[in-house]
């Protein structure tokens, strides 16, 4: 075979596989938006979960997924963003307590959300007594995604040159002053994408509510310490039943998950090209 | 803000000072840095070793050498930047004006204040142009008089005229050699002492270089100047003192800077007194 055809096989293979994930996208998007689109309806937002699919809303967890995005965001940025400070900035890396955390930090990243589920019901619901309310699911949600938050800013502050660090300290700058003033703002668009973008993946997120049991049937509005649901805990509450007209009602809640993730996403995209940083 | 005098520039004056300061008169000046016996190594590589020399008040100085003698990691003992490094051991002394520069209650936070540095690459911050010759007074929390001391710091280093108008804009927007000389007004807006060099003009275009080579001129007046080259004119065109460094292989096969010569930068390039520095000046070697 000539170096010609190789090539363009080669070629090819790539065009077919992204062909594939974009196909697979595709159809997943179209026979959602065929099956959920005649469901959205005002009522989807503003009436509680009912056993008639004619008056049931998703409104309570609508409400539960933003309050837990808002509590996420709270609790799971400056943790993150000082973890990482930490260890880019302050931890020296010949100490062996410092490469644990790190090896720790890259591995805690890919357990599965599921285990965190389970310590969250040992440790948070039952262990310290905080019981199946949003705050707990916040706070599993929270650990879910600590690691990703952690990495993602440690990229963006390892991406400050040096010459930044030595020209401000040089000035008689002391370390927090040139953190605060030059690491960290250079640093914002990096986080800030991270962190948006670990935040849609923890609104998607169904085994660990699940598991610490947010209830399938809310039909009240959530509050911080109270039993809630969440959407995605609400579209597998449905999809279970067997009336097909709950049917639709999930592939509208799909929707309306979808719709608030890539609004994340974009989000995160506007504001890497809007503060991206140069040099 | 204050009408102030743009310093000016005499070509024909540059000359005439550096051939004209001999070193018995340089030596008259008062001592600013008095290092004895100095040595630095990274993680027990040793880098620089005994090295023993004097830098005086409004002088310039200059380090030139080959690459490996340890020029760059000497001119980081004055502003005590090689603490920042994990593993750097400095050995000896170096006294600043009477104390101690690395005495045990000295902050080398302030000492970075006193003495200003300027580095290789052009550092500006990602912020405007105002901000950056701000930054140094804004940590320091020296609010009063902001505006005037940018203006006075941006003067000092020849960049006023054409920074003025555009002060809010980002100084990334600046050439190469603006970026430089804002750098050097970014370091006088804290009122150093004395201000380090660390190969100031080697990125820049020989214009740019000319007026980097200028500014050091007008600034002596005021500053003791210190400044690492690896251009030998540079040396020879901006320097009152030269000191020569050089590279000595150990019994055990390592490597590390030594001073060969420290005197008026005339009789280094004219009369060395060492055979090493003769092969250097004149190109023999390196």
């Amino acid at each position: 075979m000539s170096r010609q055809w190789k090539s363009r096989l080669f070629v090819g293979t790539m065009v077919l596989s992204l062909a594939v994930s974009f196909g697979t996208l595709g159809w997943l998007l179209v026979t959602t938006l065929i099956h959920g689109l005649p469901g959205i309806s005002w009522r989807l937002f503003t009436a509680p979960p009912s056993t008639v699919p004619e008056e049931a809303g998703a409104r309570p967890a609508i409400l539960a997924t933003v309050y837990i995005a808002v509590l996420l965001l709270a609790m799971c940025v400056p943790v993150g963003v000082a973890t990482a400070i930490y260890l880019e900035e302050y931890a020296r890396k010949e100490r062996w307590y410092n490469r644990v955390l790190e090896v720790n930090i890259q591995n805690l990243a890919a357990v599965p959300a599921i285990v965190y589920g389970i310590l969250g019901l040992a440790f948070i619901v039952r262990g310290i007594g905080v019981g199946r309310v949003l705050f707990a699911g916040a706070l599993i949600l929270t650990l879910v995604v600590l690691p990703t938050v952690i990495i993602a800013s440690r990229e963006a502050i390892r991406a400050v040159p040096d010459s930044i660090r030595q020209g401000g300290l040089a000035l008689g700058a002391t370390k927090w002053q040139m953190i605060w003033r030059q690491v960290l703002p250079a640093s914002i668009p990096g986080i800030a994408t991270g962190s948006i973008l670990a935040l849609s993946r923890a609104v998607g997120e169904t085994a660990p509510l699940l598991l610490i049991g947010a209830l399938q049937y809310v039909a009240f509005d959530p509050t911080l310490f109270g039993a809630f649901t969440a959407l995605p805990v609400q579209i597998y509450t449905w999809v279970k039943l067997p009336d097909p007209a709950f049917q639709t009602l999930a592939a509208a809640a799909i929707i309306v998950l979808l719709v608030i993730v890539l609004g994340m996403n974009a989000l995160a995209i506007f504001v890497r090209n809007r503060y991206r940083q140069r040099w | 803000m204050t009408e102030m005098e743009t310093p000016s520039i005499d070509s024909s004056r540059i000359a005439e000072i550096s051939l004209s300061s001999s070193r018995e008169e340089i030596e008259r000046r008062e001592k600013v840095f008095a290092v004895e016996n100095l040595g630095v190594a990274y993680s027990g590589n040793v880098a620089l070793a005994g090295v023993t020399m004097n830098v005086y008040a409004n002088t310039v100085t200059a380090f030139i050498g080959p690459s490996g003698c340890g020029k760059s990691t000497y001119i980081r003992c004055f502003n005590r930047m090689n603490d920042l490094i994990v593993g750097a051991v400095v050995s000896g002394t170096v006294r600043y004006h009477s104390s101690d520069l690395y005495g045990r209650d000295v902050d080398p936070v302030e000492v970075r204040r006193r003495v200003g540095m300027v580095f290789q690459k052009p550092n500006p911050f990602p912020k405007s142009i105002y901000d950056n010759v701000a930054f140094g007074p804004r940590v320091l929390g020296w609010k009063k008089g902001l505006d005037e001391r940018v203006e006075r710091s941006l003067r000092q280093a020849a960049l006023w005229d054409e920074a003025k108008d555009r002060l809010s804009e980002s100084a990334l927007d600046l050439s190469g050699g603006q970026q430089q000389r804002l750098c050097i007004a970014r370091a006088l807006a804290t009122e150093p002492d004395v201000i380090l060099m660390d190969e100031p003009a080697s990125a820049l275009d020989p214009i740019a270089t000319a007026r980097i080579e200028d500014l050091m001129h007008d600034l002596k007046r005021e500053y003791t100047i210190i400044v690492v080259t690896h251009n030998m004119q540079q040396a020879a065109r901006v320097a009152d003192m030269t000191a020569f460094f050089s590279v000595e292989t150990r019994e055990d096969g390592g490597r590390h800077g030594v001073l060969v010569e420290v005197d008026a930068t005339t009789k280094i390039f004219t009369q060395p007194t060492d055979r090493r520095t003769e092969d250097y000046v004149t190109g023999r070697f390196g």
